[in-house]
């Protein structure tokens, strides 16, 4: 699955575009798994850009990051995961100027705390374009002990910290990057739906 | 009454700067403190000229957090409609004044890591305010600020010797120009730029940021724009059911109010939308001259912004 058509839902919810080169001095990529592809794909319509783009990529399994490389950007860095690449993000956005580019693109999560870091840094977040491909799996928070659970793809869910089960809502935090999960069973306890793959 | 409430005050000073500004002091004729507002705000000054109402946006200059007087410069505009002759010739300390409350259409954007502010002669006015804001809560600015020479520079001296690291002046007619494609290419991510000052600025400023990659939502400006005198035109009223006559020196809008209507407005400079009117029918052409509507909208035929835009034809029906 390259890319998800997801259903018209809540203001809160995150709506994603497409990947489109911009004008810039500088660019900075963002992606994780699958979100290789829509890189590729702005690689390709603008070709000029790779001198002065920084490509961050968390493979997570996936077997584009030679295709990404090849592509000879500025600078590239592959990492195992979110948490390895942060430091390099942070460095990258401290030391940006005004003109900077930033795409990000990938699963939810990643496309989520990236753009949390931009917004830190003082880029406004509706001029960071986004992109998703990949897992539909969310970022989840439980509402109850606070604790996030990655890559939830069931609704509902069992937070990884308290064992609480979650009901998987649209309900998003752009500071928190992550939607909320809220106990389904708190009149009843144990009288759990059955679980279900997210868009199933 | 449609606009911001009102507040009814005294003159308590007014200081020539230069051969062109002058400074107006305002406090509250009843005693009291003034609202407190935010830098960049403008206030709505009301003009009683041998009977013509004049209502003219200023920006409010004074420290946003001192409640004790609000203080406006007015640039001399020979050529205008007459707002700032009348500021200039006729108020006197003293006299007793209508303004408005504060309104903000050109607000700092505090998620801003830097404010870059760029003036333009009388443009300078808001940012002595947002300097002013931004002093108290220790934020980061730098000002680049153009004026024709050091005698029509107003404020100059105070911002230089205030504040000499972020200050930066220019005098065109010493051929000193902002070098604004390198200032922009410089600045730390999370920069926003602000612009005032006449609309070839502005347009300057929008253009080159724009090609820089800055973020439109990076890129603020405000240019209250003076009504222009036109060919005088005829305009019918369908919900009051009015024919009104627009003069050659009056602004439909000031029309309107003329004929009794009660028009809703704020900015009267063609900026922040709230004096858009629907057009019920109309066989000429519109001089359409604000901010506010697009291009489409212009194109349409069905809405006009009656403070700062004209009309040109046989009949022009308002939906108002």
């Amino acid at each position: 699955m390259s890319s998800f058509a997801f259903p018209t839902s809540i203001k809160s919810r995150p709506v994603y575009g497409t990947l489109a080169p911009r004008d810039g001095s500088a660019h900075l990529m963002i992606a994780d798994a699958d979100g290789a592809g829509a890189i590729l794909a702005v690689a390709k319509a603008a070709p000029t850009l790779l001198p002065m783009t920084h490509i961050i990529y968390i493979p997570r399994d996936a077997p584009h990051t030679d295709a990404l490389r090849s592509l000879k950007p500025a600078k590239f860095y592959s990492g195992p995961s979110y948490a390895a690449a942060l430091p390099r993000i942070r460095k990258a956005l401290a030391d940006a100027r005004m003109g900077l580019q930033v795409y990000l693109t990938g699963t939810e999560g990643l496309i989520g705390q990236a753009m949390n870091e931009a917004m830190q840094a003082g880029f406004p977040h509706n001029a960071i374009q986004t992109e998703h491909r990949g897992s539909v799996a969310r970022r989840m928070q439980c509402v109850h002990c606070k604790g996030i659970t990655e890559d939830v793809d069931t609704d509902p869910f069992v937070c990884v910290h308290c064992g609480l089960n979650l009901f998987v809502r649209d309900h998003y935090s752009r500071r928190l990057a992550a939607y909320q999960g809220v106990c389904i069973d708190a009149e009843t306890p144990g009288q759990v739906p059955p679980r279900k793959a997210l868009y199933s | 009454m449609s606009g911001a409430e009102k507040i009814a005050v005294t003159v308590t000073d007014i200081v020539a700067l230069n051969e062109l500004v002058t400074r107006f002091e305002f406090k509250r004729s009843k005693g009291g403190l003034l609202p407190t507002f935010s830098g960049g705000a403008h206030t709505v000054v009301r003009m009683n000229d041998a009977g013509v109402t004049r209502l003219n946006p200023y920006s409010l200059m004074s420290d946003p957090m001192d409640q004790r007087a609000y203080t406006i410069s007015v640039r001399r505009d020979d050529a205008g409609r007459g707002g700032s002759l009348f500021m200039h010739n006729k108020v006197k300390v003293g006299d007793a004044m209508t303004i408005s409350y504060p309104v903000n259409l050109f607000s700092l954007d505090l998620r801003a890591r830097k404010h870059l502010f760029l003036a333009g002669g009388i443009g300078i006015t808001p940012f002595l305010a947002q300097i002013k804001q931004l002093a108290r809560i220790g934020g980061r600015w730098e000002l680049h600020y153009a004026s024709r020479n050091a005698a029509l520079g107003s404020y100059v001296d105070t911002l230089t010797g205030r504040y000499p690291n972020q200050t930066h002046i220019y005098f065109d007619d010493d051929k000193q120009v902002i070098d604004l494609a390198h200032l922009l290419d410089g600045q730390p991510l999370g920069t926003h730029v602000y612009v005032c000052g006449p609309k070839g600025m502005i347009d300057w400023v929008c253009n080159t940021a724009a090609a820089a990659g800055w973020p439109r939502e990076t890129v603020h400006y405000e240019e209250f724009l003076a009504p222009r005198p036109g060919k005088p035109f005829e305009v019918k009223l369908a919900v009051s059911n009015k024919v009104i006559q627009v003069g050659e020196n009056e602004s439909l809008l000031e029309a309107i109010e003329r004929a009794g209507v009660d028009a809703p407005y704020l900015c009267r400079g063609g900026a922040c939308g709230q004096c858009e009117t629907d057009v019920i029918g109309y066989d000429g052409q519109f001089l359409h001259r604000d901010h506010w509507l697009d291009d489409a909208d212009h194109a349409s035929g069905k809405k006009i912004m009656p403070c700062v835009s004209r009309f040109e034809g046989k009949t022009l029906v308002l939906d108002r």
